[in-house]
């Protein structure tokens, strides 16, 4: 790195001089009518390993399932102390940016303007970070910490063997509402967050202010020097197309079942393959006509459109619901967590290890394997906010909003439980949960189809979002490659949703998905060093 | 007969676009008329430059070289684009009514059958600019 700052219209950074040309690599190919402009060799490795995988998992999944089912639970319980420590150090490295004179940078220069409104902004984060989560897990995560916290511990042979978070709180619902509560906000508050936030500040100061391409190879500059342009970089940038493809592929494929279910539930739609299917492809043709309309006309209005309707279903629950409640235990809620914060974050000599270690570390692992789609894109649309805005608007406040969330919808599903004994929104399948919740509110048509809109749309940005990070990576960090690139990986995408839910195998490779967890956490903890080298050299 | 002459260009593959360059200095000429190179970057690192600055500077000199090369003071502009692979046509758009060019001189492969999907940028813009578009291939 040399200190040369650049001076321009955007004000000063410090670029890193390499010798590297941006598409270097890349082969301008011509397939049929059409031209390509691709990563060699990043996009045939992985448009290829994509395809054996997904063929062998075809031909194999009885013997693959539980090969990567097991793979994944021996991560997850294992290195469960590994996973946790890293989301906290992820954490207090955000935290202490905010705070530190490093929150002054601004990424693209000290003088470049945002991109993006903070609602254009906000929306386009918020539904590639969490969108879909929030609508199946608003309900059921809270019931489910909330009953196994009721039912208290359960100890056999000296292993307990209950799902409780901590040391539970038999037959006191107050305590259980509470203490399920703090749990889900800890799962969906500042951890994930944090995660999100190092790979996108990773992503967004190395390509604005060092002039390095935007992929994930490019973090890692700091370490290994000019060897990230060879096959170091070509390993890491594949590994991060896998993730974010069999990620998105496989939550399409349940999320396929999971949306049937709400239909039949809500119109009787009969669960069937070609039904299945149907929405599979409504839901990829959506996504393409939203990249084939760019960023701006497509992804940003999508997204604007989802946040809307997001909101409306939210302020909907509070004021159909037990609304002073909701509002009382949006600050209890947060109180709970605060209050068990560091408990929960705890990452050694754990008790509740069944809680641990398959609900947080598994959580831990699966925001690691979206965070490479997720941190790409947040970092394409941050360009020109200081890193002390950047962490409060992708840390801070989306935390805020996810603790507003499940207090809301899984405050309403708990009353419902305890004060009416409602038993329906106990008993009901996962994805059900949140139409089961809503039946028990007034005007449920209209509740329920916003719902099930807002379930689709929310696949239809992660889907968007996630071919144009797919694209970028395998151009080689070319955002301009010709738009059949991102016609083709949506399109992939679809394809290997509907292969594995037809074929099986959806549940094994998003074991798989989730498995690659474990390197990109080595990644990500070594991209808090380089970022922290990266913005000391910056100017403030 | 003609005002000032805009003419859209593509860095990366200045050398492809020699005949539609002639085309629009000996325009200029002929008619002693300004003439406006427009350049479009994404805000990130792309093959030409690293920031919209350094595309700038390079979309200058390429303008000063073409200038001593035809014998002419031709202006530049840099426009920047969230997503240039889509919005590229409307930026162009956009550089007409700011530059009030009102002949557009650019270059363009011979339409093959991918131009039923994807129209090229020349043809989007002879399609849907009020002003004349000499299409040069």
């Amino acid at each position: 790195m040399t200190d040369i700052l650049k001076d321009g219209p955007d004000g000063l950074t410090n670029p890193i001089e390499t010798d590297y040309e941006i598409g270097r690599d890349n082969i301008q190919a011509r397939v049929g009518p059409f031209g390509l402009d691709i990563h060699n060799p990043v996009f045939l490795i992985s448009g290829l390993t994509i395809v054996a995988f997904v063929l062998a998992t075809l031909a194999w999944h009885d013997e693959v399932e539980p090969l990567f089912n097991h793979l994944r639970v021996w991560l997850t319980s294992t290195l469960d102390w590994f996973f946790l420590s890293a989301a906290n150090v992820f954490v207090l490295f955000c935290l202490v940016l905010v705070v530190s004179p490093l929150g002054k940078v601004r990424l693209g220069g000290t003088n470049a303007k945002p991109d993006y409104s903070y609602s254009g902004w906000f929306a386009m984060l918020f539904a590639a970070g969490m969108g879909i989560g929030l609508m199946f897990f608003g309900v059921a995560e809270p019931i489910s910490h909330f009953s196994s916290s009721l039912g208290g511990t359960a100890v056999e042979g000296g292993v307990r063997t209950d799902w409780a978070p901590l040391g539970a709180a038999a037959g006191d619902a107050e305590a259980a509402a509470r203490l399920g509560m703090a749990a889900t906000i800890f799962h969906w508050g500042l951890h994930p967050w944090a995660i999100y936030a190092v790979v996108a500040l990773a992503l967004a100061l190395f390509s604005y202010n060092k002039g390095l391409p935007l992929t994930i190879r490019s973090i890692f500059y700091p370490i290994f020097g000019e060897r990230v342009w060879g096959w170091t970089g070509h390993i890491i940038d594949t590994l991060a197309v896998f993730a974010t493809l069999f990620g998105l592929a496989t939550s399409l494929g349940f999320g396929a079942e999971q949306a049937n279910a709400g239909l039949d539930f809500l119109f009787g739609w009969s669960v069937t393959d070609t039904s299945k299917i149907l929405l599979i492809v409504g839901i990829t043709a959506i996504a393409l006509i939203s990249v084939l309309a760019g960023l701006d006309a497509g992804v940003k209005r999508l997204s604007e459109i989802n946040m809307v309707l997001a909101l409306a279903l939210l302020l909907f629950v509070v004021f159909a619901g037990p609304t002073l409640e909701l509002l009382g235990g949006f600050v209890s809620g947060l109180g709970a967590y605060a209050e068990n914060l560091i408990p929960l974050s705890n990452p050694v000599g754990r008790e509740d290890a069944n809680f641990s270690q398959g609900w947080t570390a598994f959580y831990w692992a699966w925001w690691i394997s979206w965070s490479p789609f997720v941190g790409m894109f947040i970092a394409r649309v941050s360009r020109g906010r200081t890193v002390r805005e950047f962490i409060i608007c992708v840390l801070l406040i989306p935390t805020v909003v996810c603790v507003f969330w499940m207090t809301v919808f899984g405050g309403t599903a708990i009353d419902q439980i305890v004060n009416d004994g409602y038993q329906a929104v106990a008993d009901a399948d996962l994805e059900l949960k949140l139409f089961a919740m809503l039946e028990h509110l007034p005007l449920t048509a209209v509740s329920s189809i916003i719902g099930i809109v807002l379930v689709i749309v929310f696949f239809v940005t992660s889907s968007d979002s996630g071919s144009l990070v797919i694209d970028t990576i395998t151009a080689g960090g070319k955002v301009d490659a010709p738009v059949p690139q991102r016609v083709f990986w949506c399109t992939f995408e679809g394809l290997v949703a509907i292969a594995l839910l037809l074929g099986g195998g959806l549940g094994a490779l998003q074991a798989m998905a989730v498995s690659t967890g474990f390197p990109f956490t080595v990644v990500l903890l070594l991209a808090c060093y380089a970022t922290y080298k990266g913005l000391a050299s910056e100017p403030r | 007969m003609y005002k000032h002459i805009m003419v859209p260009v593509d860095l990366a593959h200045a050398d492809r676009l020699d005949r539609a360059l002639t085309t629009a200095a000996d325009l200029a000429k002929h008619y002693g008329i300004p003439l406006t190179y427009v350049g479009v970057t994404a805000t990130t690192p792309g093959a030409v430059a690293h920031n919209p600055e350094e595309f700038q500077a390079k979309l200058d000199r390429f303008a000063q070289a073409q200038g001593l090369k035809h014998g002419l003071r031709p202006d530049m502009v840099a426009y920047t684009s969230h997503d240039p692979a889509v919005d590229l046509d409307q930026t162009l758009m956009k550089a007409i009514d700011e530059t009030q060019a009102d002949l557009v001189v650019m270059a363009s492969h011979v339409p093959g059958l991918a131009d039923h999907l994807f129209a090229s940028n020349a043809g989007h813009l002879a399609m849907h600019a009020k002003i004349s578009v000499f299409v040069v291939r």
